[in-house]
């Protein structure tokens, strides 16, 4: 937690030398609180003061990254209790089991499933993040093979899981330039986990069946040198996991508790697949840096990836898109114009449903500061006057030879001063997205009819 | 090593709001509900209290609904054109503990049914259920003036809660439900300052505060899911901190926004990579109902019936201590 200019000034040596550039020391401190300086100017501090310093602007809960290059996964590093506050910044890593007893065809198959968790949802690409491979099987051979096969088939980050250190070993070693998670270290086996993991500098888990085990445990794994560890306080009931991960980020964040200064992680128990869907939501709502779950159908994860885009979308920046024109298919200057916001949820709703519909058409998103149409439209910006702006800005004189733009339903009240003001031809389009499709296709049977 | 835990303490609770009334209370109903009255944030039971679960009531319409998708009507589809066997099934067949009868016959768009017909409708559906009720009007306002207070009338004694009074328009219900002895739902659109204002405006009609339930319009997972979800968590923290003009009980309408969601209704054959919309659906449903009783949900009013049973069993999991 970072120190105040008081607590700064404490450190330093008090002699007013101005060597810092700074007419006093209490003058140089309150420079370094605010991050205006570097304490490197004063050179007659002590290592003492350096060594306090540092500790205190470590980041309260470590960023700990899983995985290699574009797959991977950087979680922890999260500064506030609930995201109006600021913002999440690392969304949760999402994981799927997956067993090494598994008969080679199957666990074959579900490796290729797995390959297809990915999605597109209002322009970003959603995806799991970890393969969680458990060696079920007690047998060092079969694990390895397992892991290979993996790593071979799919580009997800590997968390490698069993109680036997020994049995991770030789498949951690397979897979240690792929940076995977070693899971995990308990109370009887963390010397080894610890040995393992400092040697290989790979990150690991840390599991304890209650608060003060676990702090224990990190204390020792901490000592013991390995620097990347994640939390896993156990199994158990919904509302008491709910409570763990509460207090391991409250005592991270709000009193700088360094042992629970770690990114944690929460694996569904659930045996029902439905319950399982929403104790996982709970989770990722709710701090957990990585979920485990054993669904690997798109239903079961989609919901899931969904929910952790919107949890992790930052309040204060709406996700807009490039305020212009956009062609969707083969257009030509008699297609029609729709125009919509600049916000991406309004944008690429209607831009699937103008795929959906085969007709192409040109889309404008009016810069209306990433705010949906109805928000907009009552914040006035996006107006008939704002519309024109764009009509007139954007490009589409050039594009189109008509004169005629389609708007949403819901800002219907537009279109007399729209029309007035941009000299184009209005009509109202449908108020849910949803609509448009069919809405095109009777467009253009009564051009056709004109 | 142990842990000094870090634990809050709020200095006000949420208010309990009960919907319906037995015999005794004046009413005809068999069972009534009480949402409300927490003392913590979501279930942190160490430091504070939820003594009343989050309460499921089942949607239904006055008049077959227009834009269900195949996946919703299913369940329903021998009673989707009658309103009295509609609530029959939910709650018999559903289990339903309570019910909201959206009185959508009434509007100019979907039937313009008068006021004599969605009463005569309230009051059937009040005789064929014990179960409390939520009612809804049809969301244009001049048909809603027209008609909730009638129906407000013949639900006399039986403790409804009836919707929804908006910033703009509020003046009406508030009156009729307060002749009547009903509750009533405050509207805001995502906004805490308009939903502290609605509740300000109520309460200046003399109306108790602990009869009534704020709407804060949330959003689909995955649409706008997340404005409704920190709305929620600003308004419940400063209502546990003393704003007792925030601290009334969340109503979520998840299945109206829910299914609108393409996720959830869009056929399988436009989406092959999101799997059937049998199953997506109903959770899609479900996971949009839990995010929002992780942000302090107290009624949350829901279509699907496996998605009820679903968020049945994690309201399940969540109380146990």
């Amino acid at each position: 937690m970072a120190l105040s200019g008081l607590e700064i000034y404490k450190l330093l040596p008090k002699t007013n030398c101005k060597d810092c550039g700074f007419p006093t020391c209490l003058a140089f401190a309150m420079q370094i609180a605010a991050k205006k300086v570097e304490l490197s100017k004063c050179p007659h501090v002590s290592e003492q003061a350096q060594v306090a310093l540092e500790s205190a602007s470590r980041p309260p809960i470590r960023l700990v990254t899983i995985g290699t290059d574009e797959q991977k996964l950087e979680i922890g590093n999260e500064t506030v209790m609930f995201r109006h506050e600021e913002t999440f910044y690392h969304p949760t890593g999402l994981a799927v089991l997956l067993e090494d007893t598994l008969a080679e065809a199957a666990f074959d198959e579900q490796l290729t499933q797995i390959n297809k968790l990915k999605f597109e949802r209002v322009g970003q690409q959603i995806n799991i993040n970890l393969i969680a491979l458990k060696c079920s099987s007690n047998q060092e051979n079969t694990f390895t093979d397992k892991v290979k096969q993996a790593l071979n088939q799919s580009q997800f980050p590997l968390i490698l899981m069993s109680d036997n250190p020994q049995l991770l070993k030789s498949a951690a070693i397979l897979a240690k330039d792929k940076r995977p998670l070693l899971y995990t270290a308990n109370k009887d086996n963390w010397q080894l986990f610890a040995e393992l993991a400092k040697e290989l500098s790979l990150p690991l888990a840390v599991k304890a069946e209650n608060l003060d085990e676990l702090a224990d445990l990190a204390q020792k794994i901490s000592q013991a040198g390995v620097e990347d560890l994640v939390l896993d306080s156990g199994t158990k009931p919904l509302a008491e996991k709910l409570n763990d991960l509460t207090q391991i980020r409250r005592l991270a964040l709000k009193k700088a508790y360094r042992l629970f200064g770690f990114p944690t992680l929460a694996m569904t128990s659930s045996g029902d697949s439905y319950q399982e869907i929403t104790e996982a939501a709970v989770y990722i709502a709710k701090y957990a840096g990585i979920v485990v779950i054993k669904g690997v159908s798109p239903w079961e994860v989609l919901p899931l990836l969904t929910l952790r885009q919107n949890i992790y979308t930052d309040p204060q920046k709406p996700l807009q898109v490039e305020p212009k024109v956009y062609e969707i298919g083969q257009v030509n200057e008699q297609s029609p114009v729709l125009v919509t916001t600049n916000f991406s949820l309004s944008y690429y709703t209607v831009e699937a449903e103008v795929e959906a519909s085969r007709i192409p058409a040109y889309i404008i998103s009016s810069y209306a500061e990433g705010l949906s149409v109805l928000t907009a439209w009552a914040a006035e910006k996006f107006t008939a006057e704002t519309i024109t702006k764009t009509l007139n800005e954007c490009g589409i004189k050039e594009k189109v030879k008509h004169q005629e733009v389609i708007i949403p339903g819901y800002v219907a009240v537009l279109s007399g001063k729209l029309e007035e003001d941009s000299g184009w031809k209005v009509r109202v389009g449908p108020k849910e997205a949803s609509g448009i499709p069919a809405f095109l296709r009777s467009l253009k049977q009564n051009i056709k009819g004109d | 090593m142990s842990v000094e835990l870090l634990k809050e303490k709020w200095s006000n609770t949420i208010n309990s709001l009960t919907i319906g009334a037995t015999k005794e209370q004046g009413g005809s109903r068999t069972s009534i509900i009480t949402a409300g009255g927490e003392s913590t944030l979501p279930y942190l039971f160490s430091e504070g209290e939820m003594p009343h679960r989050p309460v499921i009531a089942m949607e239904i319409f006055d008049v077959e609904p227009t834009d269900w998708p195949p996946v919703l009507k299913e369940p329903f589809k021998d009673v989707l054109n009658n309103p009295v066997e509609w609530a029959k099934k939910c709650v018999n067949k559903y289990q339903a503990q309570s019910l909201c009868l959206k009185l959508q016959g009434a509007h100019p768009d979907f039937g313009n049914l008068s006021a004599d017909q969605a009463a005569a409708t309230v009051k059937s559906v009040l005789g064929a259920v014990g179960v409390p009720l939520i009612i809804l009007g049809c969301g244009n306002d001049e048909k809603d003036a027209a008609i909730l207070p009638k129906c407000c009338e013949v639900a006399k004694g039986e403790n409804c809660l009836f919707g929804d009074a908006t910033e703009k328009n509020y003046k009406t219900l508030t009156a009729a439900c307060l002749a009547d002895g009903h509750n009533i739902i405050a509207e805001s659109p995502i906004d805490i300052n308009i939903a502290k204002q609605v509740n300000i405006l109520i309460s200046d009609m003399g109306f108790d505060l602990n009869k009534i339930a704020i709407n804060p319009t949330i959003g689909a997972l995955g649409y706008g899911m997340e404005y409704a979800y920190s709305i929620m968590e600003r308004a419940r923290l400063a209502a546990l901190s003393g704003d007792k003009m925030l601290a009334m009980p969340f109503i979520c309408f998840v299945g109206q926004e829910a299914w609108r969601a393409k996720e959830a209704k869009g056929p399988q054959a436009e989406h092959p990579q999101w799997g059937p919309e049998a199953e997506r659906g109903p959770v899609w449903e479900a996971t949009t109902a839990v995010s929002m009783l992780v942000a302090g949900a107290d009624i949350l009013v829901m279509r699907h019936p496996q998605a009820v049973a679903i968020v049945r069993g994690t309201i399940e999991k969540l109380m146990e201590k």
